[in-house]
């Protein structure tokens, strides 16, 4: 798709992996709206942003939360509208250390299924039936290995994003035709605030930034033509089309 | 004709079909929309979501008032029309008259939220220029914080925001919803492109249905702002070489068409605009040639707009007819279809 102009909506944007994306995007020329519930977070990255020349809007807000869904949505539209473009990276881990299934708290994993697959079933819900009829729109939902292996003590956070994958898949084949695409993407372990919650002995050293997995979804979404409707994608072994012009920016931002 | 009293689910809906040509009246379901269309047929919609609109404040003095929003003007100002203390539940009719404001007294809304009148309208000291404390994420933010759905008296519980959304609303530009779009769920939608009928989007600052002041009131609707997509305007053109019909979905897509034809000599052209255009009796209609809309009062605004698209005696009937089979009125009521050759 293209990004010149697009209207962005990007949960999880205020660090990780939805940051850079959301950078990289402002880069592109798309009109930003960055969703998050820490305000300074946020505003450190609608100021990087901005200060690049890109265009970025603010919105503070849990996307676990109904009752912030409709006016997420109301708002980006208004700042950033039509908006053509959806990625979501906001996700919880539920409690951190991890747990046991056993020792998991039942309201923890409803919270977990809140904010990682009620959230983007919702906020998909109320932005995708506008680009259904514009007969064009692009949906990103940010995955993981935990959504495929059985890793002991990530129960609720792989089940939920095993769900998210399905709904991702379901989604594709509602919709296609219509020329709304919807993606998954598992974007491989990266150095985040998440992996060091979830896994605080592990070398941070050793681990790529989510830059790396950034440039690889933004690849993805330039050339999400090429991409199978509501396709399950690993970042780190997904290649562009040879003949899109989608290729060459895909190879140029990863060298 | 009796209101809908709150949010129903969206399908089952009936459908009252008037055919001018035909002078005839059929009873059907909105779920037959496929079959009373053509391949070929244009439905245009208005993908305008409704944004919180109501917003409970304090005047000087500590008067409580309630601001509805009418709309944005391109300078960042918004139109608004005042009421006294209350809220929907009391009929707009008998609220308590705000206290008159001057320019540049403050309402304030709540701690992150207040604004300064910047003009008050000759034609009423009800209606208002305001601007706001603040723009851009800060202002969209509180405005969904603290703004309510605009709703009246005959519904009997607060809306939320997602009851008045139609199922494909994307920029807020509307301050009531645009419900004639309200039953067009995605399976009929599909079922219509499934029988050949193609739909295609503008977007259509739909205004306030009432204020309960008879002077106001004989002014709605005030001019709304209105986009056509290129894509839209290419829909209509090769829609109508090939002999197919325009069916507006609502009365703010027959404004904002019309409205655009009346602009630029009897063409749409793509872009913004805003129309002050009243749609009435002895209007012709240049672009749209049939209408799906809600179930009207003889009495609002929107039901005027019918007489361009229907005899008096046909409205008068279908109104009676829809009377006597206990149709509903109003946002989540009903629906009806006018449209030359719906009733063979």
């Amino acid at each position: 798709m293209e990004l010149h102009r697009a209207g962005a909506v990007v949960t999880g944007g205020g660090r990780g992996l939805g940051a850079a994306v959301a950078e990289r995007l402002a880069r592109a020329g798309a009109r930003v709206v960055l969703v998050a519930r820490n305000r300074a977070e946020l505003d450190l990255v609608a100021a990087r942003i901005r200060s690049e020349g890109g265009d970025a809007h603010v919105l503070v807000a849990d996307v676990g939360d109904k009752r912030a869904v409709y006016p997420i949505a109301g708002a980006a539209e208004a700042l950033a509208g039509p908006i053509d473009l959806v990625v979501h990276a906001a996700s919880d881990l539920g409690h951190v250390p991890l747990r046991l299934l056993l020792d998991t708290d039942c309201e923890e994993l409803e919270h977990v299924l809140a904010v990682n697959v009620l959230g983007p079933f919702r906020l998909t819900k109320a932005l995708a039936g506008s680009m259904v009829l514009r007969g064009r729109g692009t949906v990103v939902n940010v995955t993981s290995d935990a959504s495929v292996a059985a890793y002991p003590r990530w129960g609720a956070y792989g089940v939920s994003k095993a769900a998210l994958d399905h709904l991702g898949r379901i989604w594709g084949a509602e919709l296609a035709g219509t020329g709304v695409r919807f993606v998954t993407v598992d974007p491989g372990e990266m150095d985040t605030k998440m992996h060091a919650d979830a896994m605080p002995e592990a070398d941070r050293s050793t681990l790529p930034s989510p830059d790396v997995a950034a440039d690889r979804i933004v690849a993805m979404i330039r050339a999400i033509e090429s991409v199978p409707d509501g396709a399950r994608l690993e970042a780190s072994s997904w290649t562009p089309p040879a003949s899109t012009g989608a290729t060459a920016e895909g190879k140029e931002t990863r060298s | 004709m009796k209101p809908a009293t709150g949010p129903r689910d969206a399908g089952t809906e009936r459908l009252l079909i008037l055919d001018p040509q035909a002078g005839a009246i059929r009873h059907a379901l909105v779920g037959d929309l496929p079959g009373l269309l053509r391949a070929g047929d244009l439905l245009v919609v208005n993908d305008a979501a409704t944004l919180p609109a109501s917003l409970a404040g304090t005047a000087p003095g500590g008067a409580r008032v309630e601001v509805r929003l009418a709309g944005e003007n391109p300078d960042g100002t918004w139109r608004a029309v005042l009421f006294g203390a209350g809220d929907w539940r009391t009929p707009t009719e008998h609220r308590p008259a705000p206290p008159p404001l001057a320019p540049g007294d403050r309402i304030d809304f709540a701690p992150d939220l207040s604004a300064r009148v910047e003009h008050v309208a000759t034609l009423h000291t009800r209606l208002v220029e305001l601007r706001f404390d603040r723009d851009g994420a800060a202002l969209w933010t509180a405005l969904y914080r603290h703004g309510r759905p605009v709703q009246y008296s005959y519904l009997t519980a607060p809306l939320e925001l997602w009851s008045v959304q139609t199922p494909y609303a994307a920029r807020p530009w509307a301050v009531e919803a645009p419900s004639a779009g309200r039953p067009l769920r995605f399976a009929l939608l599909s079922a219509l492109a499934r029988r050949g009928v193609r739909i295609a989007t503008l977007t259509h600052a739909a205004g306030l249905s009432s204020t309960g002041d008879v002077a106001l009131d004989a002014a709605l609707p005030l001019p709304e702002r209105f986009e056509i997509p290129a894509a839209t305007v290419d829909a209509i053109r090769t829609t109508r070489a090939a002999g197919g019909r325009i069916v507006a979905v609502g009365t703010t897509v027959v404004r904002a068409l019309e409205g655009s034809a009346a602009l630029h000599h009897g063409a749409v052209v793509p872009g913004a605009g805003v129309t002050d255009l009243v749609v009435r009796k002895g209007f012709r209609p240049r672009v749209v040639d049939g209408l799906f809309t809600g179930m009207h009062e003889p009495t609002a605004s929107h039901f005027e707009l019918l007489h361009a698209f229907a005899p008096d005696e046909l409205l008068d009937r279908a109104y009676a007819e829809a009377e006597e089979h206990a149709y509903l009125g109003h946002e989540f009521g009903d629906a009806s279809l006018l449209l030359a050759g719906a009733v063979s």
